[in-house]
C-alpha cells in the first residue's frame, strides 16, 4: 500500500491508496481523480495522464524512458518534473508520493 | 480490393451498409455481413485502415485476441484485411461523416465533410473513441485564430507564401512542413519543447543546416499565449529557458498529435450516455432502428471495451441487418467449416 496525493490546479488535494504494482494513472482512475484522462488506457500512446512530480520525489519516480519522453512531446506545458502517470509503477518506496495534475491535458 | 479509394464526390453512392470507422471491429463487421451477402462501404477519418490499432499502437503487442497469443496492432489490421478480402469492401479514408438522416423511403442518407453522399439501408457505427482530431493547444483565445491563422494541416502551401510562419512540434509532420514551407515563407520558426526530435534524422539534419545558415530559426520552448485582432494573429509568446519572448507571427501550425472526440455523432439524434451509444445486447442496435453501434463506441450493462467483444457484437448485428436488407428472406444459420455456400463466398471452394 502506498498513499499518493494528487494536487489539482486550484490547490485542492486528494489522498488515494495505491497498491504496489498498479500505475499512478490506474490509482487516479480508480479514485476518479479529475484531470487524469488516460485516453489510450495506459499504452503510453496519448499523453493525457500527464502529471508533475513534486519536489523531493523525482529521484524515487525516476526519469522518463525514451518512449515516454517522445510521448511527452504531445503534452502541454511540459516541465522538468513532467511524467506520464501510466509509466510510474507504485512501489513501497513511493508511499507518500505527491503529484500535481496540470491545468489542461490538451 | 478497392483500397484506399478516393473518388471525387458525385452522385450519392448506394450500398447495403455504411460502416463508420475502419478499425478492427468495423473490418470484422464486413466479414460477418459479407457472409450474409451484404455489401459494405467503410468511411474513416484517418488516412489509414485499422483505427486505434494502426494509429495509436501499430507496433504494440496485443495478447487477448482469441487464437492469436500475440499480435501487434498493425498485424491484426493486416490479418483482418486479408480475411475481408473476398467481400471486396470499399474504403473512403480521410473522410468524416458529418450528417446522418433517414430519408422518406426509409433508407439513410449520409454526408461526409468533403460532400460525398451515401444512401444505405443500414448504418453501423464502429467509431471507437470517436473521430481522431488534431490536438488544440490549450491557449486562451486560440479558437478565434483557427481557420485564418492557426492551421492543423496544410491544405494549400500557397496560403503560407510570404507569411511569418511558426511550426510547433518535433515529429515528421513538423519537420517535413518546416522544410517545405521555409522556401516560400517570409520567415520560418520551428518551436519544440526539447532539442531532440522524433522526426527522421535526415530531415532534422536539413533543418539544422537551414538554422546554421540563418535561413530559419529554431526555438526550444513552449507557446504561452497568442495575440492579434479580429481573428488575425500578430504574435506568439514563447517561453524558453532564457525567459519569455514575443515573436511576430501570422501563421501557426501546431503538431501535437491526435485526440479522439465524439464529433458529429452527437448531432444525429441518437440517445447518448457519457459520449457512448447505448445499445441492446441482442442486436446491438441504437435507439434508431437500422442504426447499429459496435465496439468501443457502444455501452450496455457489463460492456467491456475489448476487441473480442466488438467481434461478437458485429456477428449479432449482422443477423438483424440481414432482416432489414432482405426482408422476408429466411436466414439459415451456417458454419464456415461445413457450409459449401459460405465457403464459395469466401473463395475457398
Amino acid at each position: 500500500m502506498a498513499k499518493i496525493t494528487f494536487i489539482q490546479p486550484d490547490g485542492t488535494s486528494q489522498i488515494v491508496d495505491g497498491t504496489v504494482g498498479q500505475t499512478v494513472m490506474e490509482v487516479a482512475k480508480l479514485a476518479n481523480v479529475p484531470g487524469i484522462e488516460a485516453e489510450c488506457g495506459g499504452a503510453c500512446a496519448c499523453a493525457t495522464c500527464h502529471v508533475y512530480v513534486a519536489e523531493g520525489w523525482r529521484d524515487k519516480t525516476g526519469a522518463p524512458a525514451e518512449m515516454e519522453e517522445d510521448m511527452l512531446d504531445f503534452a502541454f506545458d511540459v516541465r522538468e518534473e513532467s511524467r506520464l502517470s501510466c509509466q510510474i509503477k507504485v512501489t513501497e518506496d513511493l508511499d507518500g508520493l505527491i503529484v500535481q495534475v496540470p491545468a489542461k491535458q490538451f | 480490393m478497392d483500397l484506399p479509394r478516393n473518388v471525387p464526390p458525385g452522385e450519392p453512392i448506394e450500398t447495403d451498409v455504411v460502416i463508420i470507422g475502419a478499425g478492427p471491429v468495423g473490418l470484422f463487421a464486413v466479414f460477418e455481413l459479407g457472409l450474409l451477402d451484404i455489401k459494405c462501404h467503410l468511411i474513416d477519418i484517418l488516412d489509414k485502415i485499422g483505427g486505434q490499432c494502426a494509429e495509436l499502437y501499430p507496433e504494440k503487442p496485443i495478447y487477448d485476441i482469441p487464437g492469436l497469443p500475440v499480435v501487434t496492432g498493425q498485424e491484426l489490421t493486416d490479418r483482418l484485411l486479408e480475411q475481408v478480402k473476398p467481400f471486396n469492401p470499399t474504403f473512403h479514408l480521410n473522410e468524416r461523416v458529418d450528417e446522418l438522416a433517414r430519408q422518406a423511403d426509409g433508407r439513410f442518407l449520409l454526408k461526409t465533410d468533403i460532400g460525398r453522399e451515401f444512401v444505405c439501408k443500414v448504418v453501423v457505427i464502429g467509431a471507437g473513441g470517436g473521430s481522431f482530431t488534431p490536438k488544440r493547444p490549450p491557449l486562451e483565445g486560440i479558437e478565434a485564430y483557427e481557420g485564418a491563422s492557426v492551421h492543423y494541416s496544410v491544405r494549400r502551401m500557397e496560403d503560407f507564401r510570404g507569411k511569418d510562419v511558426l511550426i510547433v512540434g518535433g515529429g515528421d509532420s513538423a519537420l517535413d512542413w518546416t522544410l517545405s514551407l521555409q522556401p516560400i515563407a517570409n520567415s520560418l520558426t520551428l518551436l519544440h519543447r526539447r532539442d531532440d526530435f522524433r522526426a527522421a534524422p535526415h530531415s532534422v539534419e536539413k533543418m539544422r543546416e537551414l538554422v546554421a545558415s540563418g535561413q530559419m530559426r529554431l526555438m526550444i520552448g513552449q507557446m504561452t499565449s497568442m495575440d492579434g485582432c479580429e481573428g488575425k494573429l500578430e504574435g506568439v509568446t514563447v517561453k524558453t529557458k532564457e525567459g519569455e519572448e514575443r515573436i511576430s507571427i501570422n501563421a501557426v501550425l501546431p503538431f501535437f498529435g491526435l485526440t479522439m472526440k465524439l464529433g458529429p455523432i452527437a448531432n444525429w439524434g441518437l440517445n447518448l450516455e457519457e459520449n457512448l451509444i447505448p445499445v441492446d445486447t441482442e442486436k446491438f442496435e441504437t435507439s434508431e432502428p437500422g442504426i447499429f453501434a459496435i465496439g468501443d463506441i457502444n455501452t450496455y450493462p457489463g460492456k467491456l471495451k475489448l476487441i473480442l467483444s466488438g467481434f461478437h457484437e458485429a456477428a449479432l448485428m449482422a443477423q438483424q441487418a440481414h432482416r432489414y436488407i432482405y426482408p422476408g428472406k429466411k436466414l439459415l444459420f451456417q458454419y464456415t467449416t461445413s457450409s459449401s455456400n459460405l465457403q464459395k463466398k469466401l473463395g475457398v471452394k
